[in-house]
């Protein structure tokens, strides 16, 4: 019913940078003509829109910007880095079920400057869950993600240059990806062990960037899809994921605050799909901390719990690896754009136009924030 | 940015927590029904959905479950203290207690340094009072 029947067939992207001079909507604009003119559709052939609760850019003035169609299905994800596959599976649940027929998902961002950080605007007093947290001290998202990295490091004899893979992993794939803000930086382990502590054991190397910039896909039936120039990004499989006791960021209170919402949303995708970890080729996991790397892998079923960092470390997730991850350099270093930037390069990988083109790549995993309620989409090339 | 602490806001539910704060004592939230213990607290029981629910004064002897060091940049109140301790306590006699709080001296002042700082570490409850109407529970160390 909804296994193999939408592609994903357009992908668009401003420049990235820390300061552009423009506004979130005109950015978000020019994404998303770009994704339209990338996939060969006509903005009037456009009826579903799918974005997530933090944008900005309203649905009427996308529509009335764009010359888009009467439009028949719009919804919104929530919950930040938990929101990019949730607002894309909604949209292709609404064309798999006849709804609607070609959807757009986008999501603009102007976060290079420091007074936009969220956690910057605490009030005076907290009446949500949050009065739990910040009253203590631990404000913002790397504070309630390095809680979390800290007992996973202590339970698995792990040190700060273990995790330092993680972050070298990535920048070198930016290395080789000319739209990487982080493109011409290298990042040795010195540079990592001297780094100034953000949140410690997390130090700056562990964080996203901070960042403008606007991405755009477009989504349509696979038999629409098969009738395009590009090669489709078939959606093969699709699910969100919550933990019983979840805490948004701060998911302290389960039986086990080391098994996030990720391994609620990975159980449903495996048992959804034809496919085993063992069959990805590439995968993109939401990386707006070091951490969710590791714990991800893990999540996903690619290695045993707690084995994680050794195997990063071996090269697990490197270029030459048996799964290449954040093949584009991620958000820690490509851009932070909530992770829509890891959804185009899950479709560049089947396309074979990454800047780290994975052989043959086939079958693509994309997930979202570890530390949120989340989902993930498994993406196919044949068909 | 605001220049002091952020406090918590009193809701229905939490308002006896906050109370008996305020008396130095850490209280926990049980269904007045099933008993079940709920931490943080909230309107219904996730076990049997009563509303009912009842307070337990406990002693607040925990373990530290983990514990982050935060780093400018940050809310002035807290740059102001960098670095300091958060921490993530288990409350002993309880499964799934566990609350965020800083790990400070026994007199409520600031603790920079990890020294004797460890996961598994034994700790007390102490509180720290905002205003009348707030008071914040942090740990320090057993000694």
């Amino acid at each position: 019913m909804f296994k193999d029947q939408t592609a994903i067939v357009g992908i668009g992207q401003t420049e990235f940078s820390k300061n552009i001079d423009s506004t979130e909507l005109n950015l978000a604009c020019k994404a998303i003509k770009l994704a339209l003119d990338d996939a060969g559709i006509s903005p009037d052939q456009v009826d579903a829109l799918g974005t997530f609760t933090y944008e900005e850019t309203p649905e009427f003035e996308i529509a009335r910007n764009l010359g888009f169609g009467n439009l028949h299905y719009w919804s919104q994800a929530p919950y930040g880095g938990g929101a990019s596959c949730a607002a894309i599976g909604q949209v292709a649940m609404a064309i798999a079920s006849g709804i609607a027929n070609v959807g757009v998902v986008w999501r603009s961002r102007k976060r290079g400057d420091p007074t936009s950080r969220m956690w910057s605007h605490t009030e005076q007093e907290i009446f949500d869950h949050w009065k739990w947290s910040r009253p203590s001290g631990l404000v913002r998202p790397v504070d309630e993600s390095s809680m979390i990295m800290r007992r996973y490091m202590y339970e698995n004899s792990y040190s700060r240059e273990d995790l330092a893979s993680v972050a070298m992993t990535l920048r070198k794939y930016a290395n080789k990806n000319v739209n990487a803000l982080m493109h011409k930086k290298e990042l040795s382990l010195d540079d990592y062990m001297n780094a100034r502590m953000i949140s410690d054991p997390l130090c700056l190397y562990d964080n996203c960037l901070e960042s403008d910039g606007a991405i755009a896909i477009v989504i349509t039936k696979l038999s629409l899809a098969k009738t395009l120039t590009n090669q489709p990004a078939i959606i093969h499989a699709y699910s969100q994921g919550m933990s019983q006791e979840h805490s948004l960021m701060t998911d302290y209170h389960g039986n086990n605050p080391l098994q996030s919402s990720s391994y609620v949303t990975a159980k449903n995708l495996w048992n959804l799909s034809d496919f085993q970890p063992k069959d990805v080729d590439v995968a993109q996991f939401y990386d707006a901390f070091s951490p969710m790397i590791p714990l991800s892998l893990e999540a996903y079923n690619f290695c045993s719990k707690g084995q994680a960092l050794n195997m990063i470390g071996d090269g697990f997730i490197s270029e030459d690896g048996p799964l290449p991850v954040n093949t584009s350099g991620g958000s820690l270093s490509e851009v932070y754009l909530h992770g829509m930037n890891l959804v185009l390069e899950a479709v560049r990988q089947i396309r074979g136009t990454s800047s780290a083109q994975v052989n043959h790549a086939n079958l693509s995993l994309v997930t979202t924030c570890d530390s949120t309620p989340n989902a993930a989409l498994l993406l196919r090339g044949d068909s | 940015m605001i220049e002091s602490i952020p406090i918590p806001g009193i809701n229905d539910f939490d308002e006896i927590f906050w109370l008996n704060c305020s008396n130095n004592q850490l209280s926990i939230q049980h269904c007045g029904a099933c008993d079940e213990p709920r931490f943080p607290p909230r309107h219904m029981c996730p076990k049997c959905q009563s509303i009912d629910h009842k307070w337990k004064i406990v002693a607040g002897d925990a373990e530290l479950w983990s514990y982050v060091i935060p780093r400018a940049p940050l809310l002035p109140y807290f740059e102001k203290q960098s670095p300091y301790i958060v921490g993530l306590v288990a409350l002993n006699n309880y499964t799934n207690i566990r609350i965020i709080g800083r790990i400070m001296n026994s007199d409520g002042s600031n603790l920079a340094s990890t020294t004797n700082i460890a996961i598994g570490s034994k700790l007390s409850v102490g509180f720290n009072k905002i205003n009348s109407e707030i008071t914040i529970p942090f740990w320090f160390l057993d000694v």
